[in-house]
């Protein structure tokens, strides 16, 4: 019964959540999107807490999903001994770099006060949630060896079977009870996902790197107006494009905008 | 040729008093809010001194602006790939220890303190912890220092001085200094703009504005240190920058700025300016002291009847035109090259301009006495208290004959009103003063009605900002909006779902 709620239920709900409330708040309260940065009010003690957190997670999570994607070649590839070293030593380095960034950010919120007066509730339980996840996490790669491996042939086949809409908690019904919780945690921290800080994950700037580096925004299409008669001397000059133009943009969007 | 129009400023610093009143009027209409306090989108600095944030001019601590690396400009916090890396953790950000923290009063405290021996005070809370805290700085702690030893000897500008020259300078009975007011530059190359991760910090086609799209701004917070004035600020409670937006509701409605308007000195003109954006990369990418030239050269004379041409193709129209051959901005800058832009050696090509101040006029003399009756042309310009490398460190990538031609400008205009009104010079000596410095009576006339006796409307020349219009090349069919809500709604007052 409570696996049934827990692993079954609470995934679903957490990802109608995810994802309703994701793009619901994008579309109606885009300002709320942000870093939420604090680095302007203490920027020494961040350094040792934010640098080691995001490279960890990155590090650990595209692990994890690389292990969702790819379980069978994963297995293969643990198949040599050395190969499987390698791989749990940098799952365990990437977690370790979790755990010393997480702690950081903590004492840092809880021992500034600047930082302390731009921390808000949700804040307070992103950080408990994820330092319990990479915490457990942690323990995992310590006392369960070979994690690489057994997610692969467990764990994956759960959440595949939940995104095929037909869960099956066969193979995880065995698993330890930190591996549990950490999957539990895990799907509580996607349900707060979208009302928390964690949403400028998903507005990452990589577009940066090929844009131009100059933006300019005109109120009208340009190179339409360019091919147009001078103001204000032509009847047709208010509004009509020349044969030949490219088409006006849609008004109305950029004009909500 | 690319026309586009520029909306820019002339901040004529001959005139400033220090009042701060545009700081105040800036403040109460835009960063009067929880977050913002810190803010001072215009603020007033003194020179010599380290301004606000401390020492903002020495990019060596805060990186900002560009620089020409292999022949290329590039921004001096480094390339883009370590901009989107840094943004864990942005290395050159300044904090709010090199501003100050904002700060209020226990006031209450005064009337609801119980009875005692001791007179009730109101002790100094942070506004951000709402703590007390002990005041360390504000956003003009260095305000009429100059000549301090703390202060003013910080100054990054004062490189530019000999040993001899800074002692001088730092003398009790010669110490000098003069007023800075400062806010965006709105600048053509705008480092704040290049340097947003998020893409949301723009220029305004029409007019030039620079702006943050608040929707957009996700808080990476790399334009607080691209920004090489320092007018990018981070909001600490929203987690979004912000800056100043040139008071663009008011312009558009043809009003000038708050700032502009509240000006007790009357020193700040506004107009618009045309400039040819092909030229731009070219005056970008010039030795220091000839950067003042090359963005004079960007700049297109309103009565050109190709330029006109040019720019009635790229949709700048007929009445905007017109008003940028009346634009005091274009007369300052660019006919009588007595306005000068601040620190251009930041490579952003800052579209507000300084006219260097005369003050103190007085020679100064070898026995501590003051000399005025020096019969030597210029020599209140050569001999004055504040060394013209200090001057031209500021506002001329360090050629001093800009900053030369400005002074010796002015002051010969002042002789010509001398002649004109007290009449007790040489108008021979007169007249070759005005030689001396390519002027004539005409233009001379001309400056100093610009400069002493302008009215609002010559003062603030604001061009139709044609929002209506802009509003028509968005939808192509305005009937289409005919008996709906209204223009700009953003969905249609329709019934139900």
């Amino acid at each position: 019964m409570i696996d049934n709620l827990v692993f079954i239920i609470l995934p679903y709900a957490a990802a109608t959540l995810f994802v309703v409330v994701t793009i619901q708040r994008y579309v109606r309260k885009g300002f709320t999107y942000s870093s939420l940065s604090s680095q302007f009010l203490e920027t020494r003690e961040l350094f040792y807490g934010s640098v080691p957190w995001h490279i960890g997670i990155l590090g650990a999570m595209f692990g994890h999903l690389i292990g969702f994607l790819f379980p069978s070649q994963v297995l293969w590839f643990n198949g040599v001994p050395a190969r499987l070293y390698v791989l749990e030593s940098t799952g365990l380095l990437f977690g370790l770099m979790c755990l010393v960034g997480i702690v950081s950010l903590i004492a840092r919120r809880l021992t500034s006060p600047r930082i302390r007066a731009v921390t808000s509730k949700v804040d307070v339980l992103v950080l408990v949630l994820l330092f319990v996840q990479v915490a457990l996490g942690v323990y995992v790669a310590l006392f369960y060896r070979w994690g690489s491996s057994w997610y692969a042939a467990s764990a994956v086949p759960y959440l595949r079977s939940l995104f095929a809409l037909e869960p099956d908690l066969k193979m995880i019904a065995p698993l330890p009870l930190a591996v549990k919780l950490h999957i539990v945690n895990a799907f509580l921290l996607a349900a707060i996902f979208p009302f928390s800080r964690l949403v400028h994950m998903l507005v990452v700037p990589i577009h940066y790197l090929w844009r131009p580096y100059q933006l300019v925004v005109w109120n009208w299409n340009r190179r339409r107006l360019r091919g147009r008669a001078p103001w204000p001397k032509t009847e047709t000059s208010g509004a009509v494009a020349p044969a030949g133009s490219e088409p006006a943009p849609s008004g109305r969007t950029i004009a909500a905008r | 040729m690319d026309v586009r129009l520029q909306i820019s400023m002339v901040f004529h610093l001959d005139k400033c008093i220090g009042c701060h009143t545009c700081s105040i009027a800036c403040k109460n209409v835009w960063t009067d809010r929880k977050g913002a306090e810190y803010m001072w989108w215009n603020n007033v600095e003194t020179k010599p001194g380290t301004g606000y944030p401390t020492a903002w001019e020495d990019q060596e601590k805060y990186k900002g602006g560009w620089e020409q690396k292999n022949g290329q400009p590039e921004l001096k916090m480094g390339g883009r790939v370590l901009r989107v890396l840094n943004v864990f953790h942005n290395p050159n950000m300044p904090t709010m220890d090199d501003y100050y923290e904002p700060w209020t009063y226990r006031y209450e405290d005064l009337f609801n303190a119980p009875e005692g021996a001791d007179q009730p005070t109101a002790r100094p809370i942070s506004m951000v912890t709402g703590r007390p805290i002990d005041i360390e700085a504000g956003p003009n702690w260095d305000d009429d220092l100059g000549g301090s030893p703390v202060y003013a000897a910080n100054d990054p500008n004062l490189d530019a001085l000999t040993p001899e020259q800074r002692q001088e300078v730092f003398d009790l009975e010669r110490l000098v200094f003069f007023y800075l007011p400062r806010i965006c530059n709105h600048c053509l190359n705008a480092a704040c703009v290049a340097a947003c991760p998020s893409g949301a910090i723009y220029k305004r086609g029409e007019d030039g504005i620079v702006l943050i799209n608040q929707e957009r701004c996700r808080g990476w917070r790399m334009c607080v240190t691209a920004c090489p004035y320092k007018k990018t600020f981070y909001n600490w409670s929203t987690g979004k920058s912000e800056k100043c937006i040139l008071c663009f509701p008011r312009l558009e409605t043809g009003q000038a700025p708050a700032c502009f308007h509240s000006c007790v000195g009357r020193i700040r003109y506004l107009g618009a300016l045309l400039y040819d954006a092909d030229l731009m990369l070219e005056a970008m990418s010039v030795a220091d002291d000839k950067l003042v030239e090359a963005q004079r050269e960007m700049i297109l004379d309103p009565f050109d009847p190709r330029v006109c041409e040019e720019a009635l193709k790229n949709g700048i129209d007929d009445r905007t035109i017109e008003a940028a051959r009346r634009s005091p901005v274009y007369r300052y800058v660019k006919q009588w090259k007595l306005a000068l832009p601040l620190h251009p050696e930041f490579r952003t090509l800052p579209m507000l301009f300084y006219v260097p101040p005369l003050l103190p006029v007085m020679a100064k003399t070898d026995d501590g006495l003051y000399d005025t009756a020096n019969q030597e042309l210029f020599s209140p310009i050569e001999k004055a208290r504040l060394p013209m490398e200090y001057l031209a460190r500021l506002f001329s990538g360090g050629n001093i004959e800009h900053v030369r031609l400005a002074l010796k400008k002015q002051y010969a205009v002042r002789l010509f009103k001398r002649l004109e009104t007290v009449g007790d010079l040489d108008p021979a000596q007169v007249h070759r003063a005005l030689e001396q410095v390519d002027s004539n009576e005409e233009e001379a006339e001309q400056i100093y009605r610009l400069t002493s006796l302008p009215t609002m409307d010559e003062r603030y020349v604001i061009p139709p900002m044609h929002r209506e219009e802009a509003m028509q090349m968005l939808n192509d069919d305005l009937w289409e909006e005919k008996g709906e809500a209204g223009i700009g709604f953003h969905e249609r007052a329709t019934r139900g779902a």
